[in-house]
């Protein structure tokens, strides 16, 4: 096999040898434990960047290769190069798909061609119709002759939806529910097949199977045997996969490659069955440097081809596809995956869980250029190594490519082997799995409370009749205490919806795989959202310190307000509006914890809109901020556009103060900066930045995008796209290639506040 | 007071003497992270009022003292200790305008800049030196010094003002071996006469170990809507910035006599 020829002497060699000669036993030697096989036999490394090396041969003729198939899928209809209709995928649906056997050093394909979207009708057989119809084509009539005869999550949801939270819907006060499609935010720990073998995991399955036959069996018990039988199918199936691609995972890696290639495997499976929201791969990097520091310490594996290795991996990500419709494109703009890979941060004992590995992460952006996927996220400390936090802020200002996230402030609440899914969420990888809830709309919510629960836009009773405001001027206590009242209706229907969404999708649209990579008894959050939140803060602001005079249409329905006078506004490091900013966070978060909540999820809540803030704008009326009717929210926990006039410490400090435990699921911010303005020169750029991330994490803050470019650079690649295909920059909580936009978000990102550009 | 008139301000500065601190002054505004004017990450805070008129200023509204907002030192302070996580290896830099035109306000800013142990800087033309008093030069860790040009007829034309009193207040900070940063605009047609940068690099070499950076920064025209907005004359709307390869050349001109330049 030409494949393995740089990296092990033979792989048959390789079997004779004892998957886990030279490493250190543990608990994890008898149970499925990661973190304790992890923290005995990992390398911290405390060095710089100086070991690294550049791509191989393969690795640039491989990327030659894909990077053509990349140009032509951006001008393919509805940006898809090709699609499956004619097979439902699944783990087994497909054989073996290769881009160019003798230079794919890590194989495997979700169908059986590179970039070609499989078809995934589980979460709703319309929407994956619609996704297909969107590309010019339409599904085999005997696929969509299957669905005549079997449901899916989309038709169970709205079977169970009431009329009330329809409503909320089609107005737009909640968004981007995972109704229709799949939830994802689910990690599932793809290093177990690597470390244990499918067999192993299959047998602990099985016993957990056998725990679940109390006498007395009730409703719960016969879904957890069925999801269990369900999760041992799946596994089964992942090892089939593998086979058919020539390789044993029924028993552990034996080497580097081995570990990578089955993790891949693992996570492929998951891409294969489940087109979720966001598919995240989870924290790999320091797992997989073990394998590659035994290979190299044996002699088996040299520098170059331990970075092949991770090139190929991240190359084979970054195709990582589904086939999605114009609707979702608009809400999450960019075509994006979420393959989140969290590197960094430190463990609990205070040694650093940065390995050489994680650099390796980080040195794909230098050596294949940037790129939105995988969404590399730096889990920071003020203690992590000098040299990562320097190549780190060189790679962001290099590539634009990276978020940050508080490894500080998350490790004190899930400990040291978390990951993130999507953007901003912290897990415990294969202990903890969150029922994705999208967001809420604040800004809307705040006009209903002006207005009685009518639409200011459609004009409906939505929420049920309460009195509106009648005076001409705000007054902030009356409107406040409206606007907690209507908080808690929100609350109540946008919980109901997520239950009704969750028993479906467990029903119809179960991640098996996925939760076979996970432990039997796990902790399952409720992860609702809040967009809009700089629109209330300010408004609330404006009505505190300003006068905010009503316009009323002929109807009494307040439509439109003038603002007299100045006021304090969120982004400014100004504690006037920033604790208005916080009352909104607690306030609405108390009224989740108050609703019951599916399979005792815990309510939790993000500050977070991915590129939504424009349809969420969209949506919205005239707000008594200022802000137009139509005009986009700041995206996540940002202050609202050119309202930050003290420069990035004060918006930083705004959004810090925001408090982390009334938001679990984690607050969004993204910042924008000219290169020139971090300093004078590379070096001066690369302290300044990191020095922002230390000072930003220290005061609290929780996750940050960091973009270092100029306007310019973006108008001219709106001009030119050809010339900007891999141009990539961070939105709220992920990357795109900026070129795939929609017109209207790269406007957005254009409009934004770019510090350091007076 | 016209805010396009120097005469407001005596062709000679006012002689040393000692100030007390003074406990509230004229802000301009404040950049919480500027990373350009000093070591670091810095808070930058801009004062009023200055005797220059800067035919380039770009903050022109803080020519004149009173369109400052007046604030306390000790609340521009405790945003700073607020904010002090984000200015290890950085600090505070005093701005403006001028901020010797306020000296007893700058010396209550930098003495708590120093009990929280920041780095403190401030950014001016010197022509005011003289004001600075003992205290002032101790609590002050670096200067960053603008001679807007060498030739005395050039600095008049540029800034309405003499040269002298900047020179002598840079032969005042090298005498005592006080750390500055040099900066110099490159204005094309204006200041970038070979005699004028090869002057003033000669005069800069000769300031010794004191001087250790020099910043040859070009013209640019961001401040021209602030004039517009003033009713001033805006005199160099015709004139484009430099090219880079003409600030090149200036820097080498720095660089061929031996100092650090950026």
């Amino acid at each position: 096999m030409p494949l393995l020829e740089n990296t092990v002497s033979s792989a048959t060699s390789s079997v004779e040898k004892s998957p886990w000669r030279t490493f250190a036993a543990g608990l994890w030697n008898d149970r499925v434990n990661v973190r304790d096989f992890i923290q005995r036999n990992y390398r911290p490394y405390e060095g710089e960047g100086s070991f690294l090396n550049g791509p191989t041969e393969r690795t640039l003729k491989l990327w030659g290769e894909i990077r053509e198939l990349l140009a032509r899928e951006r001008t393919s209809p509805g940006g898809m190069l090709d699609l499956d209709t004619s097979v439902i995928s699944s783990i087994c649906s497909h054989p073996p798909g290769y881009i160019d056997r003798d230079n794919e050093v890590i194989v495997g394909l979700q169908t059986d061609a590179p970039l070609k979207r499989a078809f995934m009708p589980f979460g709703g057989f319309r929407m994956a119709a619609a996704a297909v119809e969107s590309a010019g084509r339409s599904v085999d009539p005997k696929t969509a002759a299957i669905f005549k005869h079997r449901k899916t999550h989309n038709e169970g949801v709205f079977d169970a939806y009431t009329p009330e939270m329809r409503l909320c819907r089609s107005v737009g006060i909640i968004t981007g529910l995972p109704d229709a499609y799949g939830r994802g935010r689910i990690i599932g720990d793809y290093r177990r097949v690597a470390l244990y073998g499918t067999a192993f995991l299959v047998a602990d399955k099985k016993e957990q199977l056998a725990q679940t036959t109390a006498a007395g069996i009730t409703a719960d018990l016969i879904r957890d045997r069925e999801e269990l039988s369900e999760q041992i199918r799946a596994l089964a199936e992942l090892a089939a996969m593998g086979k058919a691609h020539g390789f044993d995972l029924s028993r552990p890696a034996a080497n580097a490659t081995e570990a990578v290639q089955w993790t891949y495997f693992a996570y492929l499976a998951a891409v294969k069955e489940q087109n979720g929201a966001a598919m995240s791969i989870g924290r790999i990097a320091t797992f997989l440097d073990i394998y590659i520091d035994r290979d190299l310490a044996e002699g088996t594996l040299t520098e170059s081809a331990a970075q092949e290795l991770v090139d190929q991996l991240v190359l084979k990500l970054r195709l990582v596809r589904f086939a999605r419709t114009p609707e979702y494109n608009e809400l999450f703009s960019g075509d994006p995956t979420w393959v989140t890979e969290s590197l960094g941060g430190m463990g609990i004992d205070g040694r650093t869980l940065v390995t050489k590995n994680c650099f390796r992460f980080l040195q794909t952006l230098h050596n294949l250029g940037a790129a939105p996927e995988p969404n590399l996220t730096v889990l920071w400390s003020e203690r992590l190594p000098v040299g990562f936090k320097e190549f780190c802020a060189r790679t962001s200002i290099e590539t634009s490519s990276l978020q940050y996230e508080n490894d500080d402030l998350m490790r004190a609440y899930w400990g040291d082997d978390y990951a993130i899914a999507c953007c901003v969420s912290a897990m415990r990888v294969g202990k903890q799995m969150q029922f994705f809830g999208a967001r809420a709309n604040l800004g809307k919510t705040l006009l209903y409370a002006i207005n009685g629960g009518i639409d200011e836009i459609q004009k409906v009773q939505v929420a049920p009749p309460s009195a509106p405001i009648r005076g001409d001027v705000l007054e902030f206590e009356e409107v406040k205490a409206a606007f907690e009242r209507m908080m808690g209706w929100l609350a109540g229907q946008y919980v109901g919806a997520l239950n009704v969404i969750h028993y479906m999708h467990d029903k119809y649209c179960y991640e098996r795989l996925q939760m076979a990579l996970h432990d039997r008894e796990i902790l399952r959050t409720l992860a609702c959202g809040i967009a809009g939140l700089s629109v209330a803060a300010d408004a609330l602001s404006a009505m505190k310190y300003a006068r905010v005079h009503v316009i009323r249409d002929e109807s009494g329905l307040a439509v439109d307000y003038r603002i007299e006078g100045d006021f304090p506004k969120f982004g400014n490091d100004d504690e006037r509006v920033d604790s208005l900013a916080r009352w909104c966070v607690e306030t609405f978060m108390a009224k989740l914890r108050q609703q019951p909540t599916y399979r005792n999820s815990v309510a939790t809540q993000s500050v977070l809109t991915i590129t939504s803030n424009v349809v969420y704008g969209k949506k919205t009326g005239h707000t008594p901020d200022g802000r137009r009717a139509g005009e986009p929210f700041a995206p996540g926990a940002n202050p609202m556009h050119g309202r930050d006039r003290h420069g990035a410490i004060a918006s930083m400090a705004s959004v810090a103060s925001l408090p982390y435990q009334d938001s679990q699921d984690g607050i969004s911010y993204t910042f924008s900066i000219i290169p020139g303005a971090l300093g004078r020169d590379d070096l001066a750029r690369i302290n300044n930045l990191s020095g922002l991330l230390d000072g930003y994490f220290s005061s609290g803050g929780h996750h940050i995008n960091v973009n270092v470019f100029d306007r310019a650079t973006l108008e001219e690649a709106m001009a030119h796209p050809e010339k900007y295909p891999q141009l990539t920059v961070r939105v709220s909580g992920y990357a795109v290639n900026f070129v795939k936009l929609s017109r209207e978000q790269q406007l957005d990102v254009i409009n934004r506040t770019f510090h350091g550009s007076r | 007071m016209n805010a396009a008139n120097p005469s407001a301000f005596p062709s000679t500065p006012a002689p040393a003497a000692v100030c007390e601190p003074v406990r509230a002054g004229c802000v301009h505004s404040i950049e919480t992270a500027g990373m350009l004017d000093g070591p670091g990450i810095r808070q930058v805070i801009f004062l009023t009022g200055c005797p220059l008129r800067c035919l380039y200023c770009h903050n022109p509204d803080a020519m004149c003292l009173n369109h400052g907002e007046l604030r306390g030192a000790s609340e521009l302070l405790v945003d700073l200790a607020r904010r002090r996580a984000f200015l290890r290896g950085g600090g505070l830099t005093i701005s403006g305008g001028e901020p010797l035109v306020q000296p007893g306000f700058v010396k209550a800013l930098l003495r708590g800049a120093r009990e929280m142990g920041l780095h403190t800087a401030i950014d001016t033309s010197g022509y005011l030196g003289a004001r600075v008093d003992d205290e002032l030069m101790a609590l002050t860790d670096l200067w960053l010094l603008d001679i807007k040009s060498f030739l005395p007829a050039t600095y008049k034309r540029v800034t309405g003002v003499d040269v002298e009193p900047t020179l002598a207040f840079a032969r005042r900070l090298a005498a005592l071996k006080r750390p500055m940063w040099i900066r110099f605009v490159l204005v094309p047609g204006l200041t970038d006469a070979a005699e004028n940068i090869e002057g003033l690099a000669a005069f800069v070499a000769g300031l010794g170990s004191a001087v250790e950076r020099v910043e040859v920064l070009p013209f640019h025209k961001m401040g021209e809507s602030k004039w517009k907005a003033l009713d001033l004359p805006y005199t160099l709307a015709e004139t484009p910035p430099p090219t880079p390869e003409a600030t090149e050349a200036a820097r080498v001109i720095f660089r061929s006599v031996g100092l650090d330049v950026f």
